[in-house]
């Protein structure tokens, strides 16, 4: 992704609207509403030797052959506790259906720009090129996700 | 609007659908000039564009196909013979109406193409070389020759004719009539009045389209030509009106007359009645044999948006999903009713599934029906001389790639006509045949579409591409030198290479390659060059069947399951624990199975996956596969099913991983990856292992009108002697035990398979002396009519064709003689003294013992 469009999403980023929101690993994460297809319960995965490690496996959705992202293996946060299931967010990306593993889903959340800041300096490596920044609400931080880099492991 | 713009599209879609139809056609016309079955299918092709473009009130593009419906009519009905010039004009002029309706398309008008050159070409090629003309209007033809003072006269109305008759647009069906009247008029009267006929001619072309036809014509002789031609036709035309029959027939003596006059009345009345003909004859012909199995075609298919297919596509996915569970569930319930129902829902699910998958495939014809004409033009343009061949055009893949490989395609096959194949003159001097072939071969192979365009031109030299290469800077002299000739002949796809002068020098091919080179690998495709120079160059392209079904085996592994394509599938070998542990072997560290005495490479799909297998029981599964011409054997842990899957495409990352060519959804809803044998052999094969095999293969099948016994099993029997023995001779390789020989009186022999088996050590027998404390014998098993011995040699080296054998005579006791194989001196084992070495009454007495002796060894 260039710089330009960096900029330019960055930029409706910072600006009002929905944000689909999310848990992982305790913090509260968003996607634009609009690249998201459904959201489903944990699916059968199929894994996929060699592939990333980001790939958790290949999912069937309806006909359809989806990757599901581990969005914690993308996040660099540790692996989801032994015996809790993940829920699958369907986002749609130029026309092709990806999936996110996240640990619960949240509300749909109106944000206003004027809330929005740069990702904070404490966040490093790996996440930090995935955050566009967050949005402050009361009493929590809500992570924006760039769903078109996290999708791209 | 609305209502008007669907009407316009439709008649687009049909019209570029038809005018492919009529490349192909006229192309094969050429060849084949007498097909009235094909010349028909033209005319009705253009007469149904013209005549809806009448309806639409595209007056240019009626005109065009007006002058071409003309001509076609009288090809078709034997006055004029079809020429390569006819030819031409006529597929020019379905680039004209192609052109037209690509300026509809995208302006809704006819834009700025101008039609007057094309409608002048073809009305001369008309009048060129008339066909023998009907015997009562020779004579005038000829009486029409001296008069160049009409011609004259004639050229220059004509040609002012032309800029009138474009606006000046008349319902053709009126139009026709009126002309009919006036010319009789005309025939009756114009004999003395030569200028009033050449001012009614004026008059009459103003209201009719058809009167350029005679634009260019400077011969009044022509004019002549073109009206006998013509009058035929009006006679058919009057017999089908009926009426008119002893009006039309004496017209057609008296017509001739204001030619003869002055040619210029004659010439624009000639092509204005076949019109009205044609509306009559089109009934009549569709009536005729060949109309309804063309309308019946017409009438069964529609047009379906394919947006809509892949709607439903999904759908029945999902609804085969949906009947999985309900299915599951019935299996737990004992109401029979809902049992049967189910069952029901179960077989109308799948062909539904099926049948709906099917819609989306078309057969790969679709676009080579375009390259005829594309090899037709170009080989005239460079005046050489090419035969295009098609074989499995019946390959069906899907629509959405059938379009993206459509334009790679077709640059490949320019490539071949302009660069492979050489000029005629080339051709002779390199004894080759002066026509050039171009071969285009499609098929499945693996889960994909293999396209192939292959020449048999002058090909590519590896040495001087890989100079250019050098030169252009593409790469150092040192990686130069590592790579194979086959490597090099790829650089011709990198984009340094993309420059015409660059290649055409080298070996003339190359030019945008990496164009065709970045558009199939963007559908997941993959493009690969051979050549044999001075023999030809094939390049091929295989695409991936994104959506295709393919007959496939699933099998297990590490508790995944994985689609093998069926097409690459040779054969299961199943081997228990006790055979697994002697019948795997290692050669030099990498595991090998003895195939019916061949050795078979082993992949453990756990080692290429990086899995941990979760069979303990030491089975051993082989999937025999096979790819690119070589054999391996597939070690999995479980073969579950064959089923028919649908390929899906995988997201970039996973493709990238290089090993599955998609996934699929089985028939309970787990997704399974497909292998991708091609990936899976190279990853997992040496090289060197690959070569040996394919040249064993290039000898063996040019060897296959031989004997069997050609083949030869080699085996070392120590002291460095090599012993070759037929392999028909050869029933079984073994090992046994040292342990497990035992004495019979002063022969040796080995319990086998509840049998006594008598050995002949071979190195004994030939006078050798090879190692005695090994622990395992190598054995060959030799069974006739129910009695075996065993051979013992001290190795299996190989099995190799006889066939270049230099044999000569020098023998010794037990050796037929000897001969050079596998370039080392082999002696020829005589297997018969050796079997009788082992047990004299092998020939003599009836079997007595080893029953299972003709059983197969694998259990497959």
């Amino acid at each position: 992704m260039s710089a330009a469009t960096d900029t330019e999403a960055a930029k409706a980023m910072a600006s009002s609207g929905q944000l689909a929101t999310f848990r992982l690993d305790g913090d509260l994460y968003g996607v634009e509403v609009e690249h998201v297809q459904e959201v489903l319960r944990s699916q059968g995965l199929t894994r996929v030797p060699l592939a990333p490690t980001a790939v958790a496996g290949l999912i069937n959705l309806r006909g359809q052959v989806v990757t599901a992202i581990e969005l914690r293996e993308r996040l660099g946060r540790p692996p989801r506790p032994e015996g809790t299931d993940a829920v699958v967010i369907v986002v749609r990306l130029h026309g092709e259906a990806v999936s996110l593993l996240v640990d619960s889903i949240a509300d749909v959340v109106d944000v206003d720009a004027a809330d929005f800041e740069a990702p904070p300096d404490t966040l490093e490596g790996q996440a930090r090129e995935l955050i566009r920044g967050a949005y402050k609400l009361d009493g929590k931080l809500l992570l924006a996700l760039d769903v078109h880099k996290a999708v791209s492991a | 609007m609305d209502g008007l713009d669907d009407i316009v599209e439709e008649f687009l879609v049909e019209s570029h659908e038809n005018l492919d139809q009529l490349d192909s056609d006229l192309v094969a016309l050429e060849q084949d000039p007498n097909s009235r079955e094909r010349l028909s299918s033209i005319f009705r092709t253009i007469h149904t564009i013209k005549g809806t473009s009448g309806f639409l009130a595209f007056n240019r593009l009626e005109e065009v196909t007006h002058v071409g419906e003309n001509m076609l009519s009288r090809l078709r009905d034997g006055e004029l013979a079809l020429n390569p010039t006819r030819t031409s004009v006529l597929l020019q002029m379905v680039d004209t109406v192609r052109a037209l309706l690509t300026s509809i398309e995208a302006s809704g008008g006819e834009g700025p193409v101008d039609v007057s050159g094309v409608v002048a070409a073809i009305s001369a090629a008309m009048e060129d070389h008339p066909a023998t003309p009907p015997t009562d209007a020779a004579p005038p033809a000829a009486a029409a020759i001296p008069s160049p003072r009409a011609a004259t006269a004639k050229k220059a109305t004509a040609q002012s004719a032309t800029a009138k008759a474009a606006p000046a647009k008349a319902a053709p069906a009126k139009a026709a009539p009126a002309k009919a009247a006036t010319r009789r008029g005309t025939a009756t009267k114009a004999a003395p009045a030569k200028p009033a006929a050449a001012k009614r001619t004026t008059a009459r072309k103003a209201a009719a389209p058809a009167a350029t036809v005679a634009a260019p014509t400077p011969v009044a002789a022509d004019g002549a030509a073109d009206l006998e031609s013509a009058a035929p036709v009006a006679v058919v035309a009057a017999s089908e009106t009926t009426h008119a029959l002893p009006t039309t027939h004496s017209e057609g003596a008296n017509a001739v007359m204001p030619q003869r006059t002055a040619g210029q009345p004659a010439v624009p009345t000639a092509p204005a009645l076949p019109m009205a003909a044609e509306a009559a004859e089109h009934e009549t012909e569709s009536a005729q044999a060949d109309g309804p199995a063309r309308r019946a075609v017409a009438d069964s298919t529609i047009r379906v948006d394919v947006d809509l297919l892949d709607e439903l596509m999904l759908l029945v996915g999902e609804l085969v999903l949906t009947r999985n569970q309900i299915v599951q569930n019935v299996a737990r319930q004992t109401d029979t009713d809902l049992i049967r129902a189910s069952q029901r829902l179960n077989l109308i699910a799948s062909e539904l599934q099926e049948g709906v998958m099917k819609t989306r495939m078309q057969p790969i014809d679709h676009i080579w029906s375009k390259l005829p004409r594309v090899v037709r033009d170009l080989g005239l343009q460079l005046k050489k001389s090419i035969r295009l061949e098609m074989e499995g055009r019946e390959t069906e893949l899907d629509k959405t790639l059938l379009e993206a490989v459509k334009d790679p395609l077709t640059h490949l096959v320019r490539n071949s006509v302009d660069h492979g194949i050489e000029a005629p003159e080339k051709r002779k001097a390199a004894g080759k045949p002066v026509e050039g072939v171009l071969t285009l071969r499609a098929r499945h192979e693996s889960g994909q579409v293999v396209v192939e365009v292959a020449d048999d031109g002058a090909g590519i030299d590896p040495a001087a591409l890989g100079a250019k290469a050098l030169e252009r800077g593409l790469l150092t002299a040192d990686a130069l030198h590592r790579m194979s000739p086959a490597d090099i002949l790829q650089l011709i796809f990198m984009p340094g290479f993309s420059t015409a002068a660059a290649v055409t020098n080298v070996s003339g091919r190359g030019v945008g390659m990496d164009v065709v080179k970045t558009n199939i690998e963007a559908i997941g495709g993959t493009i690969e060059v051979e050549s044999v120079p001075g023999e030809g160059t094939v390049c091929r392209l295989r695409i991936p069947l994104t959506l295709a079904i393919v007959p496939a085996l699933t099998v297990e592994c590490a508790g995944d399951r994985y689609a093998i394509p069926q097409i690459s599938l040779q054969e299961l070998v199943s081997l228990d624990a006790e055979k697994a542990a002697n019948a795997v072997e290692e050669v030099g560290g990498a595991p090998v199975y003895r195939l019916r005495g061949e050795l078979l490479p082993l992949v453990r799909l756990t080692d290429v996956l990086g899995l941990a297998s979760e069979r303990h029981d030491g089975h051993v599964v082989i999937a025999v596969l096979r790819s690119e011409g070589r054999r391996f054997g597939l070690v999995v842990d479980r073969v579950i099913n064959t089923e028919e899957i649908v390929v899906k495409a995988v997201g970039g990352q996973l493709k990238a991983i290089g090993l599955y060519s998609g996934a699929t959804v089985l028939g309970d809803g787990t997704v399974a990856l497909i292998l991708d044998v091609q990936a899976l052999a190279r990853r997992a094969l040496r090289t060197e292992t690959t070569e040996r095999q394919q040249s064993r293969e290039a000898t063996s099948s040019a060897a296959q009108a031989e004997t069997e016994r050609q083949r030869m099993l080699l085996a070392a029997i120590g002291g460095g002697r090599r012993v070759a023995i037929p392999l028909d001779t050869v029933t079984r390789l073994e090992q046994v035990r040292t342990d497990a020989v035992e004495k019979v009186g002063n022969r040796e022999v080995v319990q086998y398979r509840g049998a006594i088996l008598p050995i002949v050590r071979l190195d004994r027998h030939l006078g050798a002396y090879g190692e005695t404390d090994r622990e395992v014998l190598e054995v060959i098993v030799y069974a006739d009519h129910g009695r075996s011995v065993a051979i013992v040699v001290e190795e299996i080296l190989d099995i190799v064709d006889g066939e270049a054998a230099v044999r000569s005579d020098i023998d010794d006791l037990g050796l037929l003689g000897s001969a050079v194989l596998g370039e080392k001196v082999t002696e020829l084992l005589d297997v018969r003294a050796a079997i009788l070495a082992a047990d004299p009454a092998f020939y003599t007495s009836p079997a007595l013992a080893p029953e299972s002796a003709t059983t197969s060894l694998l259990e497959v």
